[in-house]
């Protein structure tokens, strides 16, 4: 198939959209996350009833990526695409892929999981009425076959290039870019269009578009999805990207522990330059461009602009003082434009729809979608793509269906580790970039962990402390030496060993190292600890003054006790491994606090509740 | 075009592109500084922004900028001295300081350490946020450079000299976060490495992570054996250097007092490297002339300097045949030392110790090079920095600035200006090309300063009359641009007859073991005056004239180039590669 004009591509959209094919089709979420719950083999158990049943020409099975539905992965959907019906089935193993089939689109099947399609599955671009979600970023993703170029292009792909390549200018493209009102979904929420604005008008013949696919905060999976679920949208929008600001190299950095996004990027690039969507005189338009992909090594801080070029370059992935900005001196030294998956993900669905119609989704200030990592104690762990002013109270509550098990929600961290804590109290905000800052977290790359009362903040702050002195490049002061002088006094507070002036102390290390470091990563690492501070003083200060922790997370701060309730069954003494515990048969038991290392056993095996953790 | 800004309230002009910390400098105020380190002179400036000690207060900007890195924009307001500038500095510093050793009364770089003086500076007495230090193995595998990496501060000043100025790329920052720290890859051992132990490391290094391995002890041990002739040479940027270290002002010519201070040390000889230098001239001069007029293995390139020696070993093994077979001048010293003036005074070669006083870390490493010794015994024993005199000196109890001048003992302590000049870029060629023009033309030419080849340039080119002969010359100092010069000569872009190459920026005067400038242009200028004041102040001026080596080839080594010459002052390079 060879594509070389707007017309090429409007029959291969026709040919794939009305060729023949089976009344049912099933789609099978082939994500790394569907990968990992066994999707793999319930659709080799698919394919093998589909055989025996000689059903290959009734059904056809789409490979597809995430559908969003983590929770209830290994995920299938059945579907008739001529009556509208449809299946959602979750959970779903091999040995119930024969009544599926059994019930086929009269189900659904008894004995399985069904998800609600409406609530929780949207298929609109625009958000429709009573629907929380829109598929903007995530059009494709779930729904095609990514390594299928004709259904990319018969979803409407290429046709916003096509209209780019022949029918705008440079620099209509940029405007409406600008007059959409995109926001760089990397996490800092720069406007794209000036981004690209600053680009094009330096005078470089030679310029790089990067995309940057190193995502890596904590918890957050959306660049993922997008590359393994609809790698041809980035491809696009890249090439549209590089007609804007002139430039006729495409870079996808790329993390290497992400092999199928790779996989799959690699066969987009191939078919891609096989039709010839990419290199030379795309569309007939004169517009040559090409796309290279770059692997990163899996630090987190190459996420950051400057990093990520030095890291292509072959140098030590570490940022260096901005200006020169990228797009003035990039990698060689060219002007370069440095946007993230996400961003590109939306960039065709604007060219396609134009601004005003992106600006009548989300709020003013940040038009269009979110996608949203929902992970942690949220019931429905998923991947969910909201307009921006969404509150989220509908996100955790509604799309998420509140918090496990019956627990309280105690607060959200959005923003990964550079991000904070958001409680209950903020749960109406309408979110968008701005409103995260002013409560003291931020939008980041949309990772959003739902934490429960369960959890102690300062043992929260410290995780994400953690995490960031092991990705810390080690380059400037307050990062590389602050922030491992802050994760010893939190480690301090939870051990018990820390004092009020520890807590003080903190306070102004946190102030200087958010004004001092160089690069985002060391601006915000100071966040978690800074927001739970300011939210959960008292935690801290339980940690210091009483020596408790009051979600009973730290293990040093916790005692065991054995209370009246004791029959003296013996089941914890026998369970300890340090015989920490003694007492006859029969009689009330006794922990040793010098012996017990507060593993918990005793706590998890007492059948009458008489362990006691305080 | 010019910038108008106002820092601490005052307005000032400054050009487009330039720093809040240039801006600030023109207004007298000092901002400190730790990371950053520039030397005008070289064209050099490590902006790395990265210890953030010189943040400071921008309005409109939310958090501060570091002034070294920060451009200048119209209508900015700076202040460097509000109480959030101020407290966020003495945080970073303390944070610093919480990293590091706190051995400042036994480190080496005491009372010359930045970290230290910025300490003092900004009067911080305790540190607020203590915590586990960084440790690492020390490196003392080489003969020149110690490395001590609980020293280090991340400032990456020594990488830069390494990579950028030198590209012999050894150094570089290894491992991430806390863990951080700037070290050969893999953490390697510095002499299992292509370094060439130029030391321009050691004078970038604020603190004391890279210092020169120290050999004063060895000194003051032979010094107190009865059984042994002691005897030094001085190499030529000693004496205009030594005196900074005593307080005289840079630019002071110290040559009298150091040799005074040598002689009441102990030492039963005070010669000199210069001889030495005067006796290359004639061995090297002869080669060049030869192989010129054979146009044979053109260019030669020079080969005094160890440092450049072992960069072309490792970075052009290709090019080995190049430079002159002379050995460097300290290498002939000992030679002629351990041979011609023992047999003289009757001492057996293995009971005389020569100790050098070097400007430069490599001459350690030179010494220690096999091809160097002579049945067992090295020509040179012990090799120390300017520093290092300098440190026995005030050790010796000796008060240099009141000593009274003292004359270097003859014959090795007899030399010219031509041999002075070696310590600086392009002294060597134009004491070569004194000789040449003589010895081609075959008569005694009063004009000889060649300015073309002087100066702080990185890369000089001359062209010389020399008889018929129309004499392409070019000198070279700092590997970076020998590097650069080298490509060319490999691409046959340049057609040089002879070029002249120095591994330190600027010569000698600018070697690893001279007392640290701290990126002070002016001090290595004034050092370089001095040398040519030197030079001016000789009643002779030429190597070929000097008496004692007349006396020397007459009494022992016949002609330039004869077979004695070449067993004792020649050598060869060994392909190392990478």
């Amino acid at each position: 198939m060879k594509i070389s004009s707007p017309a090429d591509l409007a029959r291969a959209a026709e040919k794939e959209n009305t060729r023949p094919r089976p009344p049912l089709r099933i789609l099978v979420s082939m994500g790394t996350c569907g990968i990992a719950a066994g999707t793999a083999e319930v659709l080799k158990e698919l394919y093998r009833q589909i055989k025996s049943r000689n059903l290959e020409n009734a059904v056809e099975i789409s490979e597809v990526g995430c559908m969003g539905l983590c929770y209830a992965e290994p995920v299938m959907m059945l579907l008739d695409e001529q009556n509208g019906k449809r299946f959602i089935y979750g959970n779903v193993n091999s040995s119930q892929v024969s009544a599926i089939l059994d019930a086929g689109i009269n189900g659904p099947a008894v004995g399985t999981t069904t998800i609600e399609r409406n609530w929780y599955y949207p298929e609109n671009e625009t958000p429709a009425d009573g629907e929380l979600q829109a598929r903007i970023v995530l059009r494709n993703t779930g729904r095609i076959n990514p390594e299928s170029l004709e259904q990319y292009i018969a979803s409407g792909g290429y046709s916003a290039l096509a209209k780019a390549l022949t029918t705008m200018k440079s620099q209509e493209v940029i405007d409406l870019i600008t007059a959409a009102g995109l926001r760089g979904r990397g996490g800092g929420g720069f406007p794209t269009g000036r981004k690209w604005q600053f680009a094009a008008d330096q005078k470089n013949p030679e310029k790089f578009i990067i995309c940057n696919a190193d995502e890596g905060d904590p918890g957050a999976f959306m660049d993922r999805a997008v590359l393994e679920g609809d790698p041809h949208s980035v491809l696009e929008a890249m090439a549209i990207g590089g007609y804007a600001i002139g430039a006729h190299q495409g870079v996808i950095y790329i993390r290497a522990e992400y092999p199928l996004a790779v996989k799959r990027l690699e066969n987009a690039i191939r078919q891609s330059r096989e039709c010839g969507l990419l290199g030379k005189n795309i569309f007939g338009s004169g517009f040559d461009f090409d796309i290279e992909i770059k692997f990163g090594a899996g630090a987190f801080v190459c996420g950051e602009e400057t990093a990520l070029i030095h890291s292509i370059e072959g140098k030590r992935g570490e940022p260096t003082v901005k200006p020169p900005f990228p797009a003035v001196q990039g990698l060689w030294g060219k002007p370069t434009v440095v946007n993230n998956v996400e961003t590109f993900a939306c960039i065709a669905a604007i060219v396609r729809k134009g601004s005003d119609w992106f600006r009548s989704i989300g709020t003013a200030g940040s038009p269009g979608t979110k996608v949203f990592a929902l992970a942690g104690k949220v019931a429905k762990v998923g991947l969910v793509e909201v307009p921006m002013g969404m509150t989220l109270r509908d996100i955790i509550f509604i799309i998420g269906n509140g918090i496990k098990n019956n627990r309280k929600f105690k607060a959200v961290q959005t923003g990964g580790p550079s991000g904070g804590c958001i409680t209950a109290k903020n749960l109406d905000l309408p979110i968008d970039y701005e409103s995260l800052k002013s409560i003291g977290s931020m939008m980041g790359s949309g990772g959003m962990i739902v934490m429960d009362e369960d959890d102690c903040m300062v043992n929260i702050a410290k995780f994400f402390l953690e995490f960031t002195l092991d990705e810390s490049c080690g380059k400037c002061t307050p990062c590389r030496v602050g922030n491992r002088r802050m994760y010893e006094m939190l480690e301090k507070i939870t051990s018990g060993t820390g004092t009020m002036e520890t807590i003080e102390k903190l306070k102004i290390l946190s102030h200087t190292i958010k004004d001092t470091a160089l690069c985002g990563l060391g601006q915000t690492s100071p966040n978690p600890v800074l927001s739970t501070m300011a939210n959960f003083e008292d935690e801290y200060i339980a940690h210091v003054t009483e020596n408790r922790c009051p979600a009973g997370v730290c293990a040093k701060l916790i005692r065991y006790t054995i209370s009246d309730r004791c029959v003296g069954c013996s089941l914890c003494s026998r369970g300890c491994p340090v015989n920490a515990i003694s007492g006859e048969r029969k009689q009330k038991h006794v922990i040793d606090p010098d012996k017990c290392i507060k593993c918990g056993v005793c706590f998890n095996v007492c059948k009458f509740h008489a362990v006691e953790k305080n | 075009m010019q910038v108008n800004l106002t820092i601490n309230g005052r307005p000032v002009s400054v050009e487009a592109g330039s720093t809040i910390l240039e801006a600030a400098e023109k207004l007298d105020i000092r901002i400190p500084t730790l990371c950053h380190f520039k030397m005008d002179c070289f064209n050099v400036e490590h902006r790395n922004g990265s210890c953030r000690i010189c943040v400071v207060e921008v309005k409109g900007r939310p958090n501060l900028a570091p002034a070294c890195s920060t451009p200048v924009t119209e209508g900015m307001e700076v202040k460097t001295n509000s109480l959030r500038a101020i407290n966020a500095r003495r945080t970073i510093l303390d944070l610093l300081l919480s990293d590091h050793p706190k051995d400042c009364l036994t480190c080496a770089k005491n009372l010359n350490c930045q970290l230290q003086a910025l300490a003092q500076e900004m009067g911080l007495h305790h540190v607020l946020f203590k915590g586990e230090q960084s440790t690492y193995p020390k490196d003392h595998s080489s003969k020149a450079i110690a490395r001590d990496l609980d020293k280090c501060i991340m400032c990456r000043r020594c990488e830069t000299a390494c990579n950028v100025i030198q590209t012999v790329g050894v150094l570089s920052a290894v491992n991430r976060g806390f863990e951080a720290v700037v070290a050969p890859a893999n953490l390697k051992p510095l002499a299992e490495t292509e370094c060439v132990f130029c030391g321009q490391c050691v004078q970038a290094c604020p603190v004391g992570a890279l210092t020169e391995m120290d050999y004063k002890y060895p000194v003051w041990r032979a010094l107190n054996d009865n059984t042994k002739t002691v005897v030094v040479q001085t190499a030529p940027a000693v004496r205009v250097a030594i005196g900074e270290a005593f307080g005289l002002p840079p630019g002071s010519i110290s040559t009298g007092k150091m040799v005074a201070a040598l002689k009441l040390m102990g030492f039963d000889k005070v010669f000199d490297t210069d001889f030495a230098a005067d006796l290359t001239i004639m061995e090297e001069t002869t080669e060049i002339v030869e192989r010129i007029t054979r146009n044979e293995n053109l260019p030669i390139l020079t080969s005094c300097c160890p440092g450049w020696v072992k960069f072309l070993e490792h970075q052009f093994p290709e090019l080995t045949y190049m430079p002159s077979s002379a050995k460097s001048p300290q290498q002939m010293f000992g030679a002629i030392a351990k041979s011609y003036y023992a047999q003289k005074i009757g001492v057996a070669p293995e009971n005389m110790v020569v100790v050098s006083v070097m400007p430069c870390l490599s001459k350690k490493y030179e010494a220690s090079r096999e091809e160097f010794s002579n049945n067992g015994v090295p020509d040179v024993d012990i090799v120390i920095s300017t520093r290092e005199l300098a440190d026995m000196i005030k050790e010796a109890g000796i008060m240099f600035d009141e000593l009274e001048e003292a004359q270097y003992d003859s014959p090795l302590g007899d030399s010219t200006g031509a041999a002075v000049i070696f310590g600086v870029t392009g002294g060597v060629l134009e004491a070569a090309l004194r000789t040449a023009a003589d010895w081609i033309s075959g008569s005694d030419l009063q004009k000889i300063d060649f300015t073309a080849v002087r100066g702080l340039d990185g890369i000089k080119e001359a062209t010389v009359k020399v008889g018929d002969l129309e004499l392409r010359a070019a000198v070279c100092s700092g590997l970076g641009n020998a590097r650069k010069l080298l490509e060319k000569i490999k691409q046959g872009e340049v057609n040089y007859h002879a070029i002249e190459i120095m591994a330190c920026p600027g010569g000698c005067i600018n070697g690893g073991g001279q007392p640290y400038h701290h990126g002070n242009s002016d001090i290595l200028r004034k050092r370089m005056e001095a040398l040519y004041r030197a030079d001016k102040d000789l009643p002779i001026r030429k190597s070929h004239q000097n008496p004692a080596i007349k006396q020397l080839y007459a009494e022992f080594l016949g002609e330039p180039g004869s077979h004695v010459a070449h067993t004792l002052l020649h050598t060869t390079y060994v392909k190392r590669g990478k």
